[in-house]
């Protein structure tokens, strides 16, 4: 009797337990670390799994850096020929970069036959191979990175081996989303779709083609308490439903949640964001330049499978680089063992790589250039197509991006761009509603330029510190501080360097190419911003 | 002693299947013989049925029909017809409302125009079966508090669904059909409009719902606690001494000094529950339309506190020289 009771009790209960423990299936396993990263009571903390953490940092252990070079004046340019990029380095520095890239983009191939990856292995000079083509567009890339983009990558910089760790294509490059296959009478929504893209959400799966390709505004709170008074386009849920899909990649791609740049419970002002928010900014508009100025031309050098479904080049997202680390390789620097990659000067803008007709090969005539076996694709894809060296004439010129512009003008009024391409669109006229809305408009008394920004304060703020340290990292600046200590936080905004000319509003914002059935509406009125967003914390505000 | 500890009904008294009271004429007939059900039993009454459809419950699951279907449909068209995609997303799947370039003009179907005919059917389903709740409470000789209750959450839909879109001059503005969508669609309409919970309605809605649960727990709590002593008879005993009922409300007076009545707590969970939904209601049609940033507002109202910022934040980049958008 009194068993059968206890087992008519205890069914229910185990029921539960077992229903308890498959809902927790998808949680992970305490205990967590939490470092507090803003005022008490905010909850603006990271939460760090230490066994998730010990398998990234192993992951983002950079590799030793090659043995210094021989110093020997000879430039690379006038022993070599057809040296575009990094020409006045050293022969031997320059054979040593080579060594480096070969084995920072192609690991996995044997030791000897690494070079020819990118080079004909006839003749290195030739410009026969889709890959050497764009290997010299990523080079230009990276020194325009390390260069011109110090508000994003600080002096740690980048090498290829922050992308690429050893693979010819990085692990997390995007292409625009088509979306699902539809039937007739459908029309994508662009959202509504189980996408990891947005870390599992249903917002909008693409939100790296209007954000991180195109330049569609991404703020879309109000300014104002208030809703302006007359007639004007506003942004719409919708809107910021796009805006979140790309914070919810961004968060994915850095392994943070929104408070590593937000206080959340504003998220939209700025005085009481982190410094990361800045950081972060200057980021965005660094992937969109990147993939402006130089992946975009490659579209025609490129194969099939090293596009999207509509044909576009796999391009450069957060993730690309950071790889789920709120910094890449958790801040150890390779630059400064490759100093050649940082140019003092901002190198030209690349422009549409086109194979330079090589006068006369040194090594060997090779004439049969189309012969030079196919390179083994990493990605399971089919092998790319022996690119068969294009005639000097018909080079494939890609359209050539806009140049890097950098107008310094405070960009009058920029006409906001239409919205993202897929649906959302500012809301339409309002019935009611006080007040101008400012959605981007110059300030008439910007704020002081970050220069005058003191160093960042002793503030905990080192984020996922404790356990973040790389152990086996060579670099002696341990840009991740373990421990609380009284580091310097990411990126502040190197006092030297001017705010970088927003490349991407520089220009005249092109028409929304739509790809849907929607038509882009109209652009938005702006009204210039009457006043501050918020008047400043006063005493009198608790 | 355990049997009091059950979550289940522990004694079924069978009684023969009674149908109701008499109908008065002009009423349609109910419909099912009544019969007793053990497992029914287990959590409530053993006897199913009869019930009483009636013209306007049979338009209401017609009505409701039709838009489930729609909804459905269009999901699954959304995964182009594919069953398994269907199931495996089915969390992920909406029917989205028209984008904001049609404002408050009818779409094409295909772009939000089945939104709308599955809102106009969802709603006439809902309204019809809220007819049919107040008519049969009247058929019954009952109060309506239950059709009243219904009315305020009716309330909260068309204040998200239709009042505040039309407000707002765009059926965009209104919450899409789907689960994780209308989760996200909930962020972001909080993101948008500058986090709604310093949104004093929102506040209020929240008090009233937790305190809902509260006292929904305390009031359960009572009753199974006072069971063994005819408890659940609440209303006959309330002006009797020693009974369950004042066992109860001793309880309450010695652990907090004050007491509601076996009538009167009925009374405050209404409350809280019809509040919870009416505030809210009021909260979100407030959003956007006179209040675009409930964060700002509160700031200019003194409600939201300014803390001591120790992260050193840097300015708005955009506003910057040479920074834009």
């Amino acid at each position: 009797m009194k068993s059968a009771k206890f087992t008519r009790k205890s069914l229910p209960l185990a029921v539960a337990g077992a229903a308890a423990l498959i809902g927790l299936a998808g949680c992970e396993r305490p205990p967590q670390d939490v470092v507090q990263l803003g005022y008490n009571g905010l909850g603006m903390e990271a939460v760090i799994n230490p066994r998730i953490n010990a398998a990234k940092i192993a992951e983002n252990i950079p590799p030793a850096p090659e043995p210094p070079a021989a110093d020997i004046p000879a430039k690379a340019k006038d022993v070599y020929q057809n040296v575009q990029v990094l020409g006045d380095l050293s022969i031997t520095e320059f054979n040593r970069l080579m060594l480096a890239i070969s084995k920072w983009v192609a690991a996995d191939w044997p030791e000897a036959e690494r070079c020819n990856y990118c080079h004909a292995s006839e003749n290195r000079a030739l410009d026969d191979k889709y890959q050497k083509l764009v290997a010299r567009n990523m080079l230009k890339m990276t020194l325009d990175t390390n260069a011109s983009w110090k508000t994003h990558v600080a002096d740690t910089g980048v090498t290829c081996y922050t992308c690429h760790r050893g693979q010819p294509i990085p692990a997390n490059v995007w292409y625009t989303d088509p979306g699902p296959k539809l039937p007739d009478l459908t029309v994508a929504t662009g959202q509504n779709a189980h996408s990891e893209v947005v870390a599992s959400t249903s917002l909008p799966y693409d939100p790296l083609t209007p954000f991180l390709l195109q330049d569609h505004p991404i703020s879309v709170i109000s300014m104002n308490p208030l809703p302006p008074g007359e007639p004007v386009e506003r942004k719409s849920i919708k809107q910021a439903e796009w805006s979140y899909g790309l914070m919810m990649y961004i968060s994915d791609a850095l392994g943070q949640n929104c408070t590593f740049c937000h206080n959340s419970r504003s998220f939209f002002d700025w005085d009481q964001s982190t410094q990361q928010r800045t950081t972060a900014w200057y980021a965005i508009r660094h992937v969109r330049d990147i993939n402006n100025q130089y992946i975009l031309p490659l579209k025609d050098i490129l194969p099939d499978n090293r596009k999207g479904p509509l044909g576009d080049p796999l391009k450069v997202g957060c993730a690309t680089c950071h790889q789920g680390a709120y910094k890449p390789l958790f801040g150890a620097s390779m630059l400064k063992d490759y100093p050649e990659l940082a140019p003092k000067a901002q190198v030209a803008a690349a422009p549409a790589p086109a194979p330079a007709p090589v006068a006369a090969p040194v090594v060997a005539p090779a004439p049969a250039p189309a012969a030079a076996p196919a390179p083994a694709p990493v990605m399971a894809a089919p092998a790319p197509k022996p690119v068969v060296a294009p005639a000097p004439a018909s080079a494939p010129v890609a359209a050539p991006v806009a140049p890097m512009a950098p107008v310094m003008q405070p960009a009058p009024a920029p006409v906001a761009a239409p919205a993202p391409v897929m649906a959302p669109a500012p809301a339409p006229a309002r019935v009611m509603a006080p007040a101008p809305a400012p959605v981007a408009a110059p300030m008439p008394a910007p704020a002081p330029a970050p220069v005058a920004v003191p160093p960042p304060a002793p503030a905990p703020v080192a984020a996922p510190a404790p356990v973040a340290a790389p152990v086996a990292a060579p670099a002696p600046a341990p840009v991740v501080a373990p421990a609380p200590a009284p580091a310097p936080v990411a990126a502040p905004p190197a006092p030297a360097i001017a705010p970088p000319p927003a490349p991407v509003m520089a220009a005249p914002p092109a028409p929304a190419p739509s790809t849907s059935a929607i038509a882009p509406p109209p652009a938005p009125k702006l009204a210039p911003m009457p006043q501050p967003m918020m008047p400043p914390p006063g005493p009198g505000m608790n | 002693m355990a049997e009091y500890q059950n979550i289940f009904t522990q004694i079924q008294v069978h009684g023969p299947s009674y149908p109701g009271v008499p109908m008065e004429p002009g009423h349609w007939e109910r419909q099912i013989k009544p019969f007793h059900l053990y497992w029914a039993g287990k959590l409530g009454d053993a006897q199913i049925g009869p019930i009483y459809l009636g013209a306007t419950g049979v338009l209401s699951l017609i009505c409701g029909f039709i838009a489930f279907e729609i909804i459905g449909l269009n999901m699954w068209a959304s995964v182009n017809w594919d069953p398994i995609e269907f199931i495996r997303q089915l969390f992920w799947l909406a029917l989205e409302p028209p984008p904001p370039q049609y404002g408050l003009s009818i779409p094409p179907l295909h772009d939000g125009g089945w939104w709308l005919m599955a809102g106009f059917f969802l709603t006439a389903s809902i309204i019809l079966w809220w007819i049919r709740t107040y008519r049969r409470a009247v058929a019954l000789g009952i109060g309506t508090h239950m059709a009243w209750a219904f009315a305020a959450a009716i309330w909260l839909y068309l204040v998200l669904g239709l009042i505040r879109p039309v407000l707002m001059g765009s059926w965009a503005e209104a919450v899409p059909f789907g689960i994780f969508p209308h989760l996200d669609w909930t962020a972001a309409f909080s993101i948008r409009y500058g986090n709604l919970f310093y949104n004093p309605f929102h506040m209020l809605s929240i008090a009233f719902l937790y305190g809902s649960t509260l006292l929904f727990a305390m009031h359960g709590a009572t009753v199974l606690a006072v069971s063994r002593f005819g408890g659940d008879r609440e209303i006959d005993q309330i002006v009797d001494r020693g009974t369950a009922s004042e066992r109860a409300a001793l309880f309450w007076r010695w652990t907090m000094g004050f007491n509601a009545t076996m009538e009167s707590i009925h009374r405050w969970a209404w409350w809280f529950a019809v509040l919870t939904v009416i505030t809210g209601g009021i909260g979100i049609l407030l959003t956007g339309t006179v209040v675009d940033n409930w964060y700002l507002w509160a700031v200019k109202h003194g409600v939201a506190p300014a803390y001591p910022i120790p992260v050193h934040t840097l300015p708005d980049p955009s506003l910057l020289p040479g920074g834009a958008q």
